[in-house]
């Protein structure tokens, strides 16, 4: 759990091993309340698993903490600077890479231009108009090479609108990826993959994790529980809104109130 | 070397366009250019950006009355008063896309029109402007001091520079590092604000940029047509780009091209014949919409499997 002196700290603390942190984070629709009250704590370099049964706001929180949603009440803080008030594209900016539960392409552009577009991001050519787009072939290397991690070095050049799902998710992964993020949110990052798919994209969560000397983190939404058990130095369940648990998976295996909530929800 | 379908097609359809005056009127084929660069400039957001503006008469009509005042009260040369049309459509642009961007779908376009409106009722309404007569007897002058606009065949190679440098400068805001960013934003603006991207500059960007060339056929028009009237900023012209596009093909680049020559020739080929003019393009619109859902050229462009 947090440190209990963090609870009463100033909004601006300096940099601790906390990443990222939410302080009675609220979102209400319309009086139902998806996310009630989160204190929600992540720690620098650690792969952090949000699990839960279907409907219980772990999307939610992922569109709190990049603001795709606004909070109706509470804070947000990434690295001891509270972002409650951001855009979503100053939040990626800052470092916040995320992916989409249902798979987030650009249908007409190629997978190479798919990824491509992330890492243009970086440079002052974004705005070039009256360039030719062959001044954008410096970033393909680098793009191909996203595209091999993920195993879709071989379809770069097929509209991502093309590609089967299990492909789109990995095609994501890669975009993601390439904005070199400091803390990437994966929201179900293995659904509609293929057995073979699962494993490789497993390892390259785990390896992305290791990468920048261990520093990056990595949230994680999977109901694949194997796998979940496998990659998380952390979990925290969450149901109704609210975190019914936190801990290692052989804490969370454990604990009863978990074990209920799982019960008839048809994972386990 | 070989050349790419789309550069063979282009070098054919500039040489068809280099014939054409010893075969069709000068004066049908300026028309048609001009609505094409028009076109051509709307689908830069439409095809492009993903953005439905029902407003662009703004600026093709704006420019119109700008380029014929500058040229009538105010003596500019041609060439002058064109580029004071074209930046004026700018300047409108940036006004009316800061406005309009924010809001989504229909309501940018019900905002782009609402806009619109207010421009046609200042024309209807302002001084300068002659009202339902609007601005007549535009000087034509001297293009660059050399090329005699009053001149049909010679204005004629004028506006056919002039629309194709147009559409030059189009296929290559499309085809840029911009370009890319612009299409991503159409594919899925989420995952493009997700990226980092402040999808709302890139969209006002191009709004400007459709706007200037949108004016550039505006000003064009005025000065070798010697005329600005309150049909070209009414909300029937935003309409009738519009359709063109539709009919050609959206996000194809010779697609408005080719449906402004398809419905200024049908409308020119109608006007003797008694027939309700807007009712049978209206027919042909829809049948041709039924039939070729990606537009003639993107219909054409996906059977022989090529981007044109
Ligand atoms: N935009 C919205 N408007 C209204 N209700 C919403 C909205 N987004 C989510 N909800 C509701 O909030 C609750 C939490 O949804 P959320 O998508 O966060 O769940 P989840 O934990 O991601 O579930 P799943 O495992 O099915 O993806 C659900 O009851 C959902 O119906
Ligand atoms: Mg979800």
């Amino acid at each position: 759990m947090t440190d209990p002196a963090m609870t009463d700290a100033p909004t601006v603390v300096p940099i601790t091993d906390v990443v990222l942190e939410t302080r009675g984070l609220t979102k209400s629709f319309r009086g139902f309340t998806a996310v009630r009250d989160l204190d929600f704590t992540v720690r620098r370099g650690t792969i952090h698993a949000l699990i839960g049964p279907n409907g219980a706001g772990k999307t939610t929180v992922f569109n709190l903490l990049t603001k795709f949603l606004a909070p109706t009440s509470g804070h947000i803080l990434h690295d001891g600077v509270d972002i409650t008030a951001a855009s979503p594209a100053a939040i990626a900016r800052r470092g916040i890479g995320r992916s989409f539960q249902i798979s987030a392409t650009f249908p007409h552009l190629t997978a190479l231009e798919n990824v491509r577009v992330a890492l243009q991001r970086r440079t002052p050519g974004r705005f070039h108009f009256w360039r030719p787009e062959s001044t954008l072939a410096a970033l393909n290397d680098r793009a191909l090479a996203l595209l091999a991690e993920v195993g879709l070095e071989a379809r770069a050049q097929e509209p991502a609108g093309t590609l089967p799902y299990g492909a789109k998710k990995a095609l994501e992964i890669a975009t993601t990826l390439a904005l070199d993020p400091d803390v990437l949110l994966l929201d179900e990052p293995l659904a509609g993959m293929g057995r073979e798919d699962v494993a490789r994209t497993a390892a390259l969560i785990r390896r992305t994790a290791q990468k920048e000397n261990g520093r990056r983190t990595v949230v994680m939404v999977e109901h694949n529980l194997g796998v979940v058990a496998d990659l998380s130095d952390r979990i925290t369940v969450l149901q109704r809104g609210e975190i019914l648990a936190e801990g290692s998976y052989a804490d969370i295996a454990a604990d009863r109130a978990v074990r209920e909530a799982y019960m008839g929800t048809g994972h386990a | 070397m070989r050349l790419s379908p789309l550069t063979s097609l282009t070098l054919v359809a500039l040489a068809l366009l280099l014939a054409a005056p010893w075969v069709v009127y000068p004066a049908f084929l300026m028309k048609a250019l001009c609505f094409a660069l028009f076109a051509a400039a709307f689908n830069l957001l439409l095809g492009y950006a993903g953005l439905l503006s029902f407003g662009h008469a703004a600026f093709f009509g704006g420019a119109a009355y700008v380029t014929a005042h500058a040229a009538k009260v105010w003596g500019w040369p041609p060439e002058l008063a064109i580029l004071g049309g074209t930046l004026a459509a700018a300047a409108l642009g940036l006004a009316m896309g800061a406005l309009a961007i924010r809001r989504q779908g229909i309501y940018f376009a019900m905002t782009t029109l609402a806009l619109a409106q207010m421009l046609f009722f200042l024309f209807l309404q302002a001084p300068f402007t002659g009202g339902e007569d609007g601005i007549q007897g535009v000087p034509q002058g001297r293009l660059l001091g050399l090329i005699d606009l009053g001149q049909p065949t010679d204005a004629y190679y004028a506006v056919l520079a002039i629309a194709a440098l147009g559409h030059l400068a189009l296929y290559r805001i499309v085809h840029s590092p911009f370009g890319q960013v612009l299409k991503a934003v159409r594919d899925n603006e989420a995952r493009a604000r997700s990226l980092g991207y402040e999808v709302d500059r890139y969209k006002l960007t191009a709004f400007v940029l459709s706007a200037t060339l949108a004016g550039l056929a505006g000003g064009t028009k005025a000065l070798v047509f010697q005329i600005a009237t309150l049909t070209d900023v009414q909300w029937q012209m935003s309409g009738e780009v519009v359709l063109m596009t539709l009919l050609g093909g959206i996000g194809t680049v010779a697609g408005p091209a080719v449906g402004a020559f398809l419905s200024v020739g049908l409308e020119s080929a109608l006007a003797t014949s008694g027939l309700p003019v807007p009712a049978v393009i209206g027919a042909v619109f829809i049948a041709c919409v039924l039939v070729f859902r990606r537009g003639l050229v993107g219909e054409i462009g996906a059977r022989l499997k090529i981007r044109l």
